[in-house]
């Protein structure tokens, strides 16, 4: 057994290039002087800086930045991951914990980090098999022979996605639009459109797209994307917050569809 | 006409409201059982805990089964990281959800942690009792070509991978388990220790005891997860406490153990022009 000696070289020494703190001096930041080097960056700029060790330009993070503000941002308690939020801020939690805990469970299948994740590595996938001369729709046919699904096409609720028309908009006006991966996130959609299943692509599969085409990698992409609700999450919880405590969404007993076992009786001779 | 009131379906829990009040509930019955009409005072906690989770109520044998192991993961220790993160929340004076939080987070990983246990019962559900299958399973583990959140596992789960030989509570806990286990998969785990051991060059982990165990519990991987989750809070919440209390003194800083790699070292003007780079 190859026993803990990778333990016992690491116990109490952590060699790091991410960075460190200088008390009451100074704090390096990835191989950075953060109060020289890097004050001139935007907070995207430095979280892109932080994740990749590339500093990014000013488009390129207003393009991330408009991936959040226009497509998971929206204030509405029904969706899941806000409803958190809501219910944190009527119950008096903090806004903390509202933030952390819908934050965490933005993390999910079928929306959020999951196809955000799924989304980026099948263009990744799809366009290695492009490049080795494979029709798109084989690709398209073997994902969906295999996966049932295509991360990023088809929604849960409605078919069309308004977020794609003010994302692509965005993209267009930082010349950010044009790149081989989102030029493949439309051609998937043409292909899913003529054949028998009728998806669309939805803005998961447009943000991947864009994304990828600015070099970044897919585990970097799904931590770039990992803060992205915030925005829609914290009036959810602030307004529930500000209103009478207990008042959101109240649930009576007959909103419980009990379906289980009928009444019984817990027999202490059975145990 | 009205819209019809959407409704949570369940089969686990109903209620049944208060004559003057329909947000209050006068009987709640789970799985069945009036909790606090009938089964409240009969039964034990992990009695309902076991109710809750799997529909039924446990045999005595398996009662007992899933109270030892709540005992065996009560509490990792100080040393264990989900454990060290509560801490590092009641160092700090950090809510006391937020401790558990960051317990739950850090205890949901893939070494040592909730998630490993989720991947250690698929290979059950896969190999059984087979000696053959799991020693397949564990040379050739299948490779997921689709990306996941979760990222492949970097050793098999429910071994250690910096193991020397199996510890000795871990021995303890399954030994004892597999006496009292009312199902195959613990005693068969304690008798084939040695030969999965050698297959993987890796001695079994906690993890993969709590794996069998509530495989022999009759609970899916996600039940496992969940409970192996719930199970290890209460040291997590002792200790955030504990470190709460001291208000961070004597809690370990590790002031000498980051060594920065790339140092630039203190900025100077004549380094704005060297650096300008970007």
């Amino acid at each position: 057994m190859s026993g803990f000696s990778a333990l016992s070289s690491a116990e109490n020494h952590w060699a790091t290039y991410m960075g460190a703190w200088f008390p009451g001096e100074r704090v390096v930041y990835r191989g950075k002087d953060l109060f020289h080097e890097l004050k001139h960056l935007s907070w995207m700029q430095l979280y892109l800086y932080g994740i990749t060790g590339h500093v990014f330009t000013e488009k390129q993070a207003k393009l991330f930045e408009g991936m959040w503000a226009l497509t998971t941002s929206y204030p509405d308690p029904r969706l899941w991951n806000n409803r958190i939020g809501s219910l944190a801020g009527t119950v008096r939690s903090t806004g903390t914990l509202a933030l952390s805990a819908a934050i965490a469970a933005s993390e999910a299948d079928i929306y959020g980090g999951k196809p955000i994740l799924g989304a980026f590595n099948f263009f990744i996938r799809a366009k290695g098999k492009c490049d080795q001369g494979i029709a798109l729709r084989t690709i398209v046919e073997g994902e969906l022979d295999k996966c049932r699904t295509i991360s990023g096409y088809g929604r849960p609720i409605i078919n069309r996605d308004e977020r794609i028309t003010p994302l692509l908009d965005l993209a267009k006006e930082l010349n950010l639009a044009d790149g081989p991966y989102t030029q493949l996130a439309f051609a998937v959609e043409e292909v899913l459109l003529q054949g028998r299943w009728r998806m669309r692509m939805n803005v998961a599969a447009l943000a991947a797209g864009l994304a990828a085409d600015q070099g970044i990698s897919e585990r970097e992409y799904y931590l770039i994307a990992a803060p992205c609700f915030t925005a829609g999450i914290i009036p959810c919880f602030l307004e529930a917050n500000q209103r009478p405590e207990g008042t959101f969404l109240p649930l009576p007993c007959n909103r419980i569809n009990y379906s289980g076992n009928p009444p019984r009786k817990w027999n202490p001779s059975e145990s | 006409m009205a819209e019809q009131e959407e409704t949570f379906h369940t089969r686990i829990w109903d209620e049944i409201p208060e004559p003057d009040n329909p947000f209050a509930a006068a009987s709640c019955y789970c799985h069945g059982y009036d909790v606090y009409g009938d089964l409240l005072g009969k039964a034990s906690w992990v009695e309902y805990l076991y109710l809750l989770f799997y529909g039924e109520r446990p045999s005595p044998q398996q009662a007992k089964l899933l109270e030892g192991l709540a005992i065996a993961l009560a509490n990792p220790g100080i040393r264990e990281p989900s454990v060290h993160a509560a801490m590092s929340g009641g160092a700090g004076g950090s809510t006391n959800a937020s401790c558990l939080m960051a317990a739950l987070a850090v205890g949901a990983g893939q070494l040592g942690g909730a998630h490993e246990v989720y991947r250690a019962m698929e290979y059950w559900q896969q190999c059984r009792c087979n000696l053959d299958t799991w020693r397949e399973l564990l040379l050739h583990p299948p490779q997921e070509e689709r990306i996941d959140i979760w990222q492949p596992m970097e050793h098999p789960a429910g071994f250690d991978p910096h193991g020397a030989s199996c510890p000795t509570p871990v021995r303890q806990t399954l030994n004892y388990l597999a006496e009292i286990s009312p199902n195959e998969h613990l005693p068969w785990l304690q008798a084939q220790r040695d030969a999965l051991e050698h297959t993987v060059d890796l001695p079994l982990a906690m993890s993969g005891v709590a794996a069998a165990a509530f495989k022999d519990l009759d609970l899916s991987p996600e039940q496992g997860e969940m409970l192996y989750l719930i199970l290890r809070l209460p040291g997590a919440a002792v200790h955030a406490l504990e470190q709460k209390k001291a208000k961070g003194r004597r809690f370990p800083f590790f002031t000498h153990a980051i060594h920065l790699a790339n140092d630039p070292g203190p900025f100077t003007v004549k380094q704005t022009v060297e650096r300008s780079t970007i």
